[in-house]
């Protein structure tokens, strides 16, 4: 009995002896090992932030970014028109679209609504597209030099269609005379989707004031949005075009199609 | 490593396991925020414009 405990002890004090070991230094393969886990976790991590988790957060900001532009503009044109507003045109006579400036780089000009792509679709718009400074942080970008919305001409935007919140995500589910709208300051431009297109990444002259037509002055008003295809690569460009409408001055108020049921 | 880190926090280890589960958290939103999109940026394949 005695001598039995006794070497149940021993056993013990050992292992309790390897462990204080252990302890004393963390061996070489050990902390290796747990740096080779950590980087397999941060790994897949990347991985689903880029998938999903990313994109949840930046949709999230996006759309919330849009719906603080709309409201600060709602609120500026309240302020501002202190005065009666002139009765709204009811007139059949169309609006003529206000052409607001060309944005510079990275300042936000305007919010996309798509009723196709959800009713919380607003995602801001702003001007250049290059990533770091419009596509991933603001959302849709304007190519520089194509026309403003509302104008003759064709009007081009490029947005991320996979990553960062990835607005044009649905493009490809566009049906023919979907509305997509463009609020500015000024009001609202619809445009109506026409058709789609795949284009290899060098065909800028989807950007031309008449899309792919060279040396023609164009007459109508056009909008040209531009994304990766197929997703996740770049080896293909997928090409939404569009073509305008109506605009709504802010005084008439935001116009059915915003909300058009799909 | 993590042993260590284990032993280093102080008191009872609900209360480690509490700091622990903040510095996740922080370490976490670090990750998603600011490393994530930069790194994103570095070695993203994709493009969306026309060039």
């Amino acid at each position: 009995m005695a001598e039995e405990s006794e070497t149940w002890g021993s056993r013990r004090s050992r292992r309790e002896h390897a462990r204080a070991s252990t302890r004393r230094g963390a061996s070489f393969f050990g902390v290796l090992g747990e740096l080779l886990i950590t980087a397999g976790v941060l790994t897949l991590l990347f991985v689903a932030w880029q998938l999903w988790i990313g994109d949840w957060i930046g949709a999230a900001e996006k759309n919330a970014a849009g719906q603080s532009i709309t409201e600060q503009w709602q609120h500026e044109f309240a302020a501002s028109a202190t005065e009666p507003t002139p009765a709204p045109s009811a007139t059949n006579a169309p609006a003529e679209p206000v052409i607001s400036p060309e944005p510079k780089d990275a300042q936000v000009f305007g919010v996309m609504y798509i009723p196709r792509f959800g009713a919380d679709y607003h995602v801001p718009m702003a001007g250049g597209v290059s990533r770091p400074r419009t596509l991933d942080p603001i959302g849709i970008g304007h190519y520089p030099d194509t026309p403003m919305p509302g104008s003759v001409g064709n009007v081009a935007l490029a947005a991320h269609r996979t990553t960062f919140g990835k607005p044009f995500n649905q493009i490809a589910k566009l049906h023919v005379g979907d509305p997509i709208v463009i609020e500015t300051k000024a009001g609202w431009y619809t445009y109506r989707f026409r058709n789609l297109e795949y284009v290899k990444p060098d065909a800028v002259d989807v950007l031309l004031p008449v899309p792919q037509e060279t040396r023609v002055e164009a007459k109508g008003r056009y909008l040209t949005m531009t994304s990766c295809s197929p997703m996740y690569f770049k080896t293909e460009r997928i090409v939404a075009y569009s073509v305008f409408e109506s605009f709504t001055p802010r005084a008439d108020g935001a116009p059915a199609s915003i909300k058009e049921a799909s | 490593m993590y042993a260590a880190l284990w032993r280093l926090l102080p008191g009872p280890w609900w209360a480690r396991l509490l700091i622990l589960l903040v510095i996740a958290a922080a370490v976490l939103y670090g990750l998603f925020f600011y490393v994530f999109p930069w790194v994103s940026a570095l070695i993203d394949p994709q493009d969306v414009t026309v060039q």
